[in-house]
């Protein structure tokens, strides 16, 4: 049961084999057992996910589940969800107690029947790629507990890769599901801007973030997004679409496909037994039917500075809300108003929000806006258009997710530019609003490695099949970490 | 001695009549108790996201239509960012380089009688944003309370070109505008509750000179008096510091009714950088023709067409004309009168309206729309007095009688009253003989060449007649009488 798929679970409590309080209460006793070890988890709470479980169990009875009813399930801190603490990874929302949800889980809970087993660590605010600037203190990666996971969707990828949950949601502003699951041997994938609600999913950097899933295969991903999906008028940048079977194409076969590799993003830079991993799963698709072509995306080199203004400027005021008048962090003692919002936001604020805080408020004030956040956006443009061109001579686009495997707990955290440099590959697909995947595609001294797989506009299903016809052919996926137990 | 030349711009903000909020489904009722009108997106809840009121976005559409400017086919919200503690998000949703309103003008009548004037004022542009909310300082001992209800409501930013050269200019501007947005229905224009406020911008220079001079920006004015007593008070400082030598230095100033004073809140130096950029919440605001036609198409004939129609049509003069068309619901209300009353009654009908009515309601504190004195019952009134049936004397007995409800109709009122005027020569006759036969003195001194006389025998006859006498028959009569 541990190890089963999505598709397993779901079959089993059809046939009624095992039930969703079983099932829950199975991963409960899991996460109760090994957190103290990964730190996966900041909040779980057995009866309220057993309410849910019982709920599912009712539906199930009833005849009237979905496919996932019952399926338990991780939630990334950054989704708000009605009566549990919703906290970000922040001191800034410790107390934070949502009193709403975000579509995302409403969807996942009252629409679905899905379990939510607790909520997951994240850097804090999003703003990290290691799990490392989380308030709750770092996530082990459960490949090497000496190891990060990745970040920000850490929590979700460390509890997934050693089965305390069947499955997580991740969000990805500049890879913080990508690269998490490149580090952890999972599948993520990051969704084409505006296809899942942003509604209550706290804000980093609004033009970037995207809601996504995290499982162990593109299978059970498909499936966890076709929960996700759908226009929502409480958000204006979601995109009114027909919806979509992500599980539709899985099967379809490879033939033909056009596979574009990017010179941009196969010269210097990358940990040369990655890039040899990264190659030989080229080279089997090739075995599949697929032929690769050479793209250009010129314009790259350029996402990683285009992205630390456009992020921090979008974050810098996003963040302005939690100043400690109506909920959250207070600081204890203060004279008056500037001095509340000042000791409330240098107490509740960590060094790695405050630094993109400040970057932000600087491109964005008088006389820098032009210099940085309209040129910034310039090259925005300049970076999608790149990949309006190379999709013209490609179906998906192929690259490693991240330059090294799992770095070790502080190797980077006192060099941000390092921390930043980890997520070349992955940024520039925020910026373009394309979506991005990374599956498990082989290892580099026992530690997991990430393809990543970009498609055009919408092109979801394309890139489900893309990697689930890999997975069909390969045992990356399933490989589990040795030595947590 | 230098000639001062005042110049002054106007940027109102009008609080748009939407039933929800501007990003928020949460309602804009004034006077609910306090924090009850304020949902997860008004208090800037972790996660929340604004989704625009289209309702807020045709308010704007109506306005630059009302006013010939053009509807910006793509505008753009930004945010506005500053720390207060009833900004909930840190940032004020508005909208900065693009705007969705831009030029237009208004034309005003200046001033009354012989000296009234038309001007043309021109606007700069009008852009959408939210309120923020309210701080109450008092009843919560040394601390602060925040009331959200207000956070999220609608405004509509009108800003004026700086094209006023007094205060008299400046507040029939703001009449003006105040009386168009609620014309087209946008804005309740209680100033009270703080649906229609003005910040002036003032500035003096020479006479001549072309360059304006150093402004300073009145802030948060709620009546149409305080912005008179505001810019009187603040231009002859601004006089006075230049003349004894000080230069003007930007600021951002208080009214203080009280006082009748302006004191400085902020100088330039102080002045916030609110870090503009585009709010990447929400989508550009893209506004298409056929939006645009439909509005139009939803627009009331409005205040110049009305008063264009009124002094053609009617043959009104400009001043009356403009003050008919001060608010729609006077504009409606006399042309319910003239519809019944007949057009060759237009100008009785103005007079009715401007001057008896207008004085009534005054007394009582009522609109118009309230009015006890229905337009059908005015036009009754005004046809009496055209038929003679009454003098104008007894007219406003008759409207007194009206506004108490002491009959359905004039004529009800005339009837039940015996107020029927008399019109009969012979019966006249009789009166006048009586009273030249009882007053003798009066007819010497009359014949004596003392004018005044007259209109005391005048006064006699129709005391006699308990004032229903026709006055012309009246008049003739006595004449003939006495020359006789």
């Amino acid at each position: 049961m541990i190890n089963a798929s999505l598709k397993e679970l779901s079959l089993a409590l059809a046939a009624k084999k095992v039930s969703s309080v079983e099932l829950s209460s199975l991963f409960l006793d899991r996460i109760e057992r090994l957190n103290p070890t990964l730190n996966a988890f900041v909040t779980v709470d057995r009866e309220k996910s057993l309410v849910m479980a019982r709920d599912a169990d009712a539906r199930i009875a009833a005849g009237t589940a979905g496919p996932l009813t019952g399926i338990p399930i991780a939630q990334k801190d950054i989704f708000c969800a009605e009566g549990w603490l919703s906290t970000c990874g922040s001191k800034m929302l410790a107390n934070f107690v949502s009193p709403y949800d975000a579509t995302v889980i409403r969807k996942m809970h009252a629409e679905a029947g899905l379990v939510s087993l607790g909520k997951t660590n994240m850097d804090e605010f999003a703003m990290g790629s290691s799990n490392e600037t989380s308030f709750f203190g770092s996530v082990r990666n459960p490949w090497d507990t000496q190891r990060v996971p990745g970040g920000s969707s850490g929590g979700s990828a460390a509890a997934v890769a050693a089965r305390l949950a069947p499955a997580a949601t991740g969000t990805d502003t500049g890879g913080s599901i990508r690269q998490p699951a490149a580090l952890c041997n999972l599948t993520g994938l990051k969704p084409t801007y505006g296809v899942v609600s942003r509604y209550g999913m706290i804000a980093f950097a609004s033009s970037l973030d995207q809601g996504g899933p995290m499982a162990a295969s593109a299978e059970d991903c498909a499936l966890l997004l076709n929960t996700m999906v759908g226009f929502d008028e409480r958000d204006s940048t979601s995109l009114e679409r027909p919806v979509e079977d992500y599980a539709r194409d899985l099967d379809k076969p490879l033939d033909g496909l056009r596979i574009g590799l990017p010179k941009e993003f196969f010269g210097e830079g990358c940990d040369a037994e990655v890039m040899a991993a990264v190659r030989a799963a080229i080279a089997e698709y090739e075995k599949l039917g697929a032929t690769c072509v050479e793209v250009s995306l010129p314009n790259s080199h350029l996402s990683v500075p285009a992205y630390y203004v456009i992020a921090p400027a979008e974050a810098s005021s996003n963040l302005s809300r939690f100043d400690g008048v109506r909920y959250g962090y207070r600081a204890p003692e203060y004279g008056n108003l500037d001095d509340m919002y000042m000791k409330t936001r240098a107490q509740g604020f960590g060094a790695e929000v405050k630094r993109r805080i400040l970057i932000g408020a600087y491109v964005l004030s008088h006389g820098y806006y032009d210099a940085y956040y309209l040129q910034a956006q310039r090259i925005r443009r300049l970076i999608a258009n790149d990949f309006v061109e190379a999709f013209k001579h490609c179906d998906v686009i192929m690259s490693p997710t991240s330059p090294s495997t799992a770095f070790k707990l502080g190797e980077k955290a006192a060099d941000p530019v390092q921390m930043y440099l980890s997520d070349i590959y992955t940024i520039a697909v925020n910026l373009a609003g394309l979506p991005g995947m990374s599956i498990p595609c082989g290892f580099v001294g026992g530690l997991p490695v990430g393809l990543q797989l970009i498609g055009n506009y919408f092109a979801e299903n394309r890139l489900l099949n893309v990697a689930h016809r890999y997975q069909q052919a390969t045992d990356w996926h399933q490989r589990r970490p040795g030595g947590i137990e | 001695m230098t000639q001062w030349e005042v110049v002054i711009g106007i940027e109102t903000h009008a609080q748009l009549s939407t039933v929800s909020k501007i990003f928020s489904g949460a309602s804009t009722a004034f006077g609910a108790e306090p924090n009850t009108q304020a949902c997860a997106v008004d208090l800037a809840l972790p996660g929340v996201l604004p989704v625009l009121n289209k309702k807020a976005v045709e308010c704007a559409i109506r306005f630059g239509l009302a006013i010939g400017a053009e509807v910006a086919q793509k505008s753009v919200f930004a945010r506005k960012n500053y720390f207060y503690p009833d900004l909930p998000k840190g940032y004020q949703i508005s909208q900065m380089d693009l705007p969705v309103v831009v030029g237009g003008n208004i034309t005003l009548q200046v001033g009354q009688g012989d000296k009234a004037y038309e001007k043309v004022v021109r606007l700069t542009r009008a852009h959408l944003e939210e309120d923020a909310g309210k701080s109450l300082h008092e009843d919560f001992h040394g601390k602060s309370g925040i009331d959200l209800n207000r956070a999220g409501t609608p405004l509509l930013e009108i800003v004026s070109e700086p094209d006023m050269r007094s205060s008299d200019e400046a507040v029939a501007y703001a009449r003006a505008l105040h009386a168009l947005v609620r014309w087209i229905g946008i804005c309740d224009g209680n100033m009270q509750e703080g649906s229609f406020r003005c910040d002036a911008n003032v500035s003096v220079r020479p006479k001549g000179q072309a360059e304006f001079g150093t402004r300073r920006e009145i802030k948060n004015l709620n009546s149409f008096r305080f912005l008179k007593e505001a810019i009187d008070f603040e231009v002859q400082w601004q006089i006075n510091e230049i003349e004894e030598g000080r230069n003007i230095q930007q600021a951002t100033v208080l009214f203080d009714p009280d006082t009748g004073e302006t004191r400085m809140m902020r100088s330039k130096e102080d002045a916030h950088d609110y870090r503009y950029f585009p709010d990447p919440d929400l989508l550009p605001l893209i506004i298409p023709a056929e939006w645009i036609a439909r509005v139009r198409g939803e627009m009331p004939e409005l205040p110049v067409q009305r008063r264009e129609r009124f002094a053609g049509d009617l043959g009104l003069s400009a001043y009356d004309a403009s003050a008919l068309t001060a608010s729609q619901e006077i504009a409606d209300y006399f042309e319910a009168v003239v519809a019944i009353a007949g057009k060759a009654n237009a100008k009785p009908c103005a007079n009715w309206v401007m001057v008896d009515l207008a004085a009534r309601l005054n007394k009582d504190g009522k609109d118009i729309a309230d009015s006890p004195v229905s337009a059908a019952q005015l036009a009754g009134l005004i046809q009496r007095i055209a038929d003679s049936t009454i003098s104008n004397n007894i007219a406003k007995k008759v409207f007194e009688a009206l506004w108490n409800g002491e009959g359905a109709t004039a004529d009800e009122v005339i009837d039940k009253q015996g107020l029927k005027q008399i019109t009969d020569t012979g019966a006249i006759e009789a009166l006048v003989d009586e009273v030249l036969a009882a007053n003798a003195a009066n007819v010497a001194e009359f014949k004596a060449g003392k004018e005044k006389a007259f209109n005391a025998l005048v006064g006699q006859v129709m005391k006699a007649a308990k004032g229903k006498a026709n006055p012309q028959q009246v008049n003739d009569l006595l004449k003939q009488k006495l020359a006789g």
